[in-house]
């Protein structure tokens, strides 16, 4: 069931004649295919390689596609192990940022978001799918009508907002403004409420099941991929948030991966950019997100154009 | 599928009230659900009041204010609205955030395209396609630093290949006609992915027997895609470039962390600028004036592209 929700028309996936003899057209459309795939990965290896180099012998040799002087200090000064002295003899700020911590801030913001949004967006959908109450659809029509208003003009006011609440520089300050819901979140899962099958429904109620019952014992788990889904790209969403944290956060406590990455970016010691740490701290920033999508590749992939179109 | 699972626990504690049932069931079809619905509903509406309807007014209201942050904001009717329309940086950064909009969604909309139709006729591979979403999964400072050190005028890569081929050092983020364009295009290798993915999802739609058809007929896959995937996949298409224009308009990210605005205000975007205003200069009245404007503009382009492309339509009979 859930499975045919989620593709649109399988059979299109099926039964298309791939196996055709080799013409021109084809080893051309390859070969921009490969490129396309080049220049998608290319740029990771190339973090990577730079992050395991030495500052100096990035320096010294600038197109070496192998790791200059093969070393971990990179990933040591973006993790606040080396002593400021040390840093700076290696050509980094010495400025003692705590990545661990600041991926600990984003473990926490990103997991509450993605908790309670989707739970509570889950609630809203059904109610506007599965439940009959008076002004049903005009409520639901103010929700959608909040899908046109763009993120960023709420950014200001609600930043206005957190301060009087005096929860600026907190990670709750960071969360709350998107605990509650999407309007994207509430459309996208109540599309999949109604197409579960009324009888489904029924047969729970003659069992003498309640709506609340039904909604965590039938309602969820028929929707668990779509769920799963849009999750993960919550997760995602919320992880890569930098606008709304740079606005919100000041100091060590609340500061999530984002934010610190740019402020390491932006200690720039005198000598030049700290390449080799910053590429080691980007590595930092990224690689807990790459780990999620390889966990969930098959089914985001498969499913991403209902999280996009509606 | 998971239903059989859940019932049988649900049958325990019931079968003593089973008679009950149907007179609860009549009471609850004559009133509805209305206070489980209020239930359900409220964490959501809480949300939808305080962070979403609440901060759209007020932002409207602080607008014709003059506001700190530190005294109550004052009201001084249109003054920021006057000062926006004769502020020269106000409409560079409008010009400037509006030739990043060109660019990246023209390009980025050509390539997802070009990928979209590639995965489908070529090949389905589902491994393609998660490699070509992964730049998506990093955040837009993450793609900005990377490309910030691949295009570095001295140490860059990109460079070291660009004079390898015999062509002078280009000084990508540091130029002034460089950078906007450069932006742009970190910005289409991180989401072009996504895009692909969405255009990929709108041809799965098409019935597969068109294409066979017009094989059969001898139409090459240039014409095919003129005349089957264009015309078909259009309501997609129309949805998909309504969202990335919207997103692209609020560019930040990566210009705060590769160039800052500069050189010399060239990529000092609408976003960019706002965030300024209010947080460097403590403008909060201004700053929500300029954001009422890119609101505005916004909504005219959504409307616009909404009519023009017959979104809600499709020619799929």
């Amino acid at each position: 069931m859930a499975a045919v929700a989620t593709s649109p028309t399988p059979t299109t996936t099926t039964g298309r004649p791939v196996r055709r003899r080799f013409s021109p057209g084809k080893a051309a459309a390859w070969t921009v295919m490969g490129l396309i795939v080049l220049i998608t990965l290319l740029p990771f290896y190339w973090i990577l390689r730079t992050a395991l180099s030495t500052n100096a012998g990035l320096g010294a040799d600038p197109t070496n596609p192998l790791p200059v002087d093969l070393t971990g200090t990179g990933f040591e000064r973006a993790l606040g192990l080396q002593s400021a002295k040390e840093a700076v003899a290696q050509g980094g700020a010495g400025g003692g940022l705590d990545f661990w911590r600041y991926l600990l801030n984003s473990v926490i913001v990103s997991t509450l978001i993605t908790g309670c949004q989707i739970f509570f967006s889950a609630m809203a959908a059904y109610a506007f799918s599965r439940l009959r109450w008076r002004g049903r659809d005009a409520v639901f029509g103010l929700f959608l009508a909040g899908l046109m208003v763009p993120t960023i003009f709420t950014l200001l006011p609600n930043f206005v907002l957190i301060k009087q609440l005096h929860l600026v520089d907190t990670l709750l300050g960071i969360a709350l403004p998107s605990l509650f819901m999407t309007p994207f979140a509430v459309f996208f899962l109540r599309q999949f409420f109604m197409n579960i099958p009324q009888e489904v429904e029924e047969a729970a109620l003659l069992d003498g099941a309640g709506k609340v019952r039904i909604f965590f014992r039938v309602i969820l788990p028929m929707a668990s991929t779509p769920i799963i889904t849009l999750s993960v790209l919550t997760y995602i969403t919320s992880w890569n948030d930098y606008f709304w944290p740079l606005m919100v956060s000041y100091s060590d406590s609340s500061r999530v991966l984002t934010v610190a990455l740019a402020i390491f970016r932006a200690q720039t010691p005198a000598t030049g950019v700290d390449w080799s740490g910053l590429t080691a701290a980007t590595l930092i920033a990224a690689l807990p997100m790459l780990v999620l999508f390889a966990c969930f590749a098959r089914r985001i992939v498969s499913s991403i154009g209902f999280t996009g179109i509606k | 599928m998971t239903v059989a699972s859940s019932s049988p626990p649900s049958r325990l504690p019931l079968s003593g009230a089973k008679a009950v049932v149907p007179t609860r069931k009549a009471k609850a079809r004559a009133r509805g659900d209305g206070a489980l619905a209020a239930v359900f509903i409220a964490p959501a509406m809480l949300g939808f009041l305080v962070f979403l309807l609440w901060p759209t007014l007020r932002g409207i209201y602080l607008s014709f204010t003059r506001f700190n942050l530190l005294t109550p904001a004052e009201w001084v009717g249109l003054d920021n609205y006057v000062r926006m329309v004769n502020d020269p940086i106000f409409w560079n950064s409008l010009t400037v955030t509006v030739e990043y909009v060109v660019i990246n969604i023209g390009v980025q909309t050509v390539a997802a395209l070009a990928i979209a139709v590639l995965l489908q006729r070529l090949t389905q591979s589902a491994l393609l396609r998660g490699i070509v979403l992964t730049p998506y999964l990093m955040s837009n400072v993450v793609a900005g630093l990377v490309w910030l050190w691949i295009l570095d005028t001295q140490l860059g890569i990109g460079n070291e290949i660009i004079t390898a081929l015999g062509a002078d050092r280009i000084p990508f983020l540091a130029d002034e006609t460089w950078a906007i364009p450069t932006i742009a295009l970190i910005n289409v290798w991180r989401h072009v992915g996504y895009t692909a993915l969405l255009l990929f999802a709108g041809l799965q739609a098409i019935p597969n027997h068109l294409y066979e058809a017009a094989r059969v007929d001898g139409a090459s896959e240039w014409r095919m895609f003129w005349r089957i995937t264009m015309p078909l996949l259009r309501p997609v298409l129309a949805v998909v470039l309504i969202m990335t224009v919207i997103g692209s308009f609020q560019v930040f990210d990566t210009v705060a962390v590769t160039t800052a605005g500069g050189p010399a205000n060239a990529t000092n975007v609408l976003q960019y600028y706002i965030y300024g205003s209010a947080f460097g200069r403590f403008q909060f009245g201004y700053a929500s004036a300029m954001s009422v404007a890119l609101l505005v503009v916004l909504s005219a382009i959504t409307i616009l592209q909404y009519r023009l492309t017959r979104a809600g339509q499709t020619d799929l009979g």
